[in-house]
């Protein structure tokens, strides 16, 4: 898979943890990444908060760059992944809009290319199975919970990969991963985005909601695809635990580090150094479990397997044969006593009688289904009673 | 639409939180919807891409609304205050600049309603006259198109300390400076892209065409 790569400004700066585990992530899953030429700023918020025409003509000259290259563009971060979007879809449904938009930004533009996120690809291109593959170190035993905030899923409209309500590809791609993704109910709440830095009194209280649910539910760290999402909750996770007085503790990872740790790549290279929330800690009590539990998994599997030898050992074919070869010989000896064994009414015993004597085959049938099991030896001495007298009947 | 409707939205609004001011002192003061009002609302509809009248006033948006909490408006009050033609309250109200773009409303108003679209576009016409409830996020936004407009890409230190300066908050944040800087994470000088030159035009189109 060949895509062009817009890593946005964020992802080299304050979410740069993001930026380095994306490429370590493509890397490990054979996605090739060609950086954008000279790409620029979305405008993000501040940009469609301000003037419409600015906020389309920002992420139309990354489209019309891409649209040259010819390939689909992977956008991580979920401010630029919507701009490009809304800016993608008005190109191609507002033919008056796109020609003032090709004048502005002088160039040509169609809306030929498509813009996708991280999890778009992760989960839906490259699927969870192949993810799976991958993983060689797996993250048994973290409890995580998937924060996917507002502009990966919203508004459906532009995005459409995933559930808006309740997203499920960050989920699946955690799972492949062996990790336990718990339900809960801040999936898509909004993390307060810019208001932290423009409104703190209401961007805080945003954020303390969303890391008391995940607190609830017994998450014991948070999953994002978002830098805006991820900076906010690591960066003032300290502020807002001092502002409402109490402790999370809740390292905040993104979903690319943990894919890329998961298939064997070093902490320094995906950035868990950068966080601000220690995060190293917690791997390493993840590492622990993760021993642990594979340790007991192998020690089932080879519980059962030495309980399935241990059977084998009971029913030993020599010894089988032996039981069998007796019960024929008393078949042989005293068929009455084995025919009343096996039919109670004394009518329907005769009937057996005959047969067990005239067919030495039916005798030694049913003396190996003795050895084996006594009810089902009775059912089909029944069963040679009734076929025979239904043929003396005719 | 007719006064009384706009006086008895007024009148609850009061009853509630109003102060020294009666309800009726409060409620003549309100005139009648003109002309200008009903142009100037159905100019916003255009530019929002959706219309008031579809809302039923269920208040599925102010529920779902994250920061509802902090508005002096919810959503659902917002839009209310349109369907009255009351225009100029809706550009005064403080929830247009607490609104975070989450598009939850959005999302899941039954009528569909594009809710965050028209917060949006109130937030816009705010600054086209002026008229800001809230500066702190007005200089932010501003702040962080400076930085594209000089240099292509946003420029995170730039944009703290100028928004920091213009909010007369100069230590606002400075906790994260030094950290942020540890980690490699924020650069004292811009990254700037080759074609600056294609950036600033675009700023300036967009101004020439007197945004929308």
């Amino acid at each position: 898979m060949k895509l062009a790569y817009y890593p946005g400004c964020s992802l080299e700066g304050s979410g740069m943890e993001y930026g380095m585990s994306t490429e370590r992530t493509a890397e490990v899953l054979g996605i090739e990444l060609i950086e954008l030429d000279d790409w620029n700023c979305c405008g993000a918020t501040s940009g469609h908060s301000t003037d419409k025409l600015l906020s389309l003509a920002l992420p139309a000259r990354n489209l019309a760059i891409a649209e040259e290259a010819g390939l689909p563009m992977l956008a991580p971060c979920a401010a630029c992944y919507s701009r490009h979007r809304v800016t993608e879809h008005t190109v191609k449904h507002d033919e008056k809009m796109r020609q003032t938009i090709a004048q502005i930004i002088d160039r040509d533009i169609q809306g030929t290319t498509e813009t996708l996120s991280i999890l778009d690809v992760l989960a839906n291109h490259i699927g969870v199975d192949k993810i799976a593959e991958k993983v060689t170190r797996p993250l048994l035993g973290m409890k995580a919970v998937c924060y996917y905030g507002c502009l990966l899923v919203r508004p459906v409209e532009y995005t459409g990969f995933d559930d808006p309500e309740d997203p499920q590809t960050m989920d699946r791609v955690v799972k492949a991963l062996g990790a336990e993704a718990l339900d809960w109910a801040h999936k898509t709440e909004c993390c307060g985005a810019s208001l932290v830095t423009s409104r703190p009194e209401v961007g805080n209280r945003m954020l303390y909601e969303i890391l008391r649910n995940a607190k609830e539910v017994g998450a014991e760290c948070i999953v994002t695809a978002c830098p805006l999402c991820g900076m906010n909750l690591d960066m003032r996770q300290g502020a807002v635990e001092k502002e409402f007085n109490t402790k999370f503790d809740l390292p905040v990872y993104y979903v690319t580090e943990l894919v890329a740790l998961a298939a064997g790549e070093s902490r320094k290279a995906v950035g868990i150094d950068r966080h601000f929330v220690e995060a190293g800690r917690y791997l390493d009590e993840v590492a622990k479990r993760a021993e642990k539990i594979k340790a007991e998994l192998e020690a089932k599997a080879q519980a059962k397997a030495e309980s399935q030898k241990a059977d084998g050992e009971k029913v030993d074919p020599e010894a089988r044969q032996k039981k069998i070869d007796a019960m024929i010989k008393a078949f042989e000896k005293n068929p009455d006593k084995m025919a009343k064994r096996l039919i109670d009414d004394e009518e329907r015993a005769a009937v057996l009688l005959e047969i067990i004597s005239e067919d030495s085959k039916k005798a030694a049938r049913l003396a190996e289904l003795m050895v084996d099991n006594s009810e089902k030896a009775s059912k089909a001495a029944d069963a040679f009673v009734t076929a025979e007298l239904k043929k003396r009947d005719k | 639409m007719a006064a009384w409707y706009k006086t008895g939205l007024i009148a609850s609004k009061y009853s509630v939180s109003g102060k020294g001011l009666s309800i009726v002192e409060k409620a003549v003061k309100l005139i009648p919807a003109c002309e200008e009002d009903k142009e100037l609302l159905s100019r916003l509809e255009a530019e929002a891409g959706t219309n008031v009248n579809l809302c039923y006033q269920c208040g599925k948006c102010s529920a779902g609304c994250p920061a509802a909490f902090a508005m002096d408006y919810p959503p659902r009050q917002v839009i209310r205050l349109l369907q009255l033609d009351m225009v100029e309250q809706a550009l005064k109200a403080e929830s247009i600049w607490i609104c975070a773009s989450c598009e939850t409303c959005s999302a899941r108003c039954p009528r569909g309603v594009d809710i965050a679209s028209l917060m949006d576009t109130l937030r816009r016409e705010a600054l086209r006259r002026g008229q800001i409830t809230d500066k702190k996020v007005a200089a932010f936004n501003q702040a962080f198109l400076q930085g594209v407009k000089l240099f292509g890409r946003t420029y995170e230190a730039g944009l703290l300390l100028q928004h920091n300066l213009k909010t007369m908050q100069p230590f606002k944040d400075a906790q994260y400076g030094l950290p942020m800087m540890k980690r490699g994470k924020i650069s004292v000088l811009p990254t700037r892209i080759k074609n600056r030159d294609q950036v600033q035009k675009i700023f300036a189109k967009t101004q020439q065409l007197g945004g929308e």
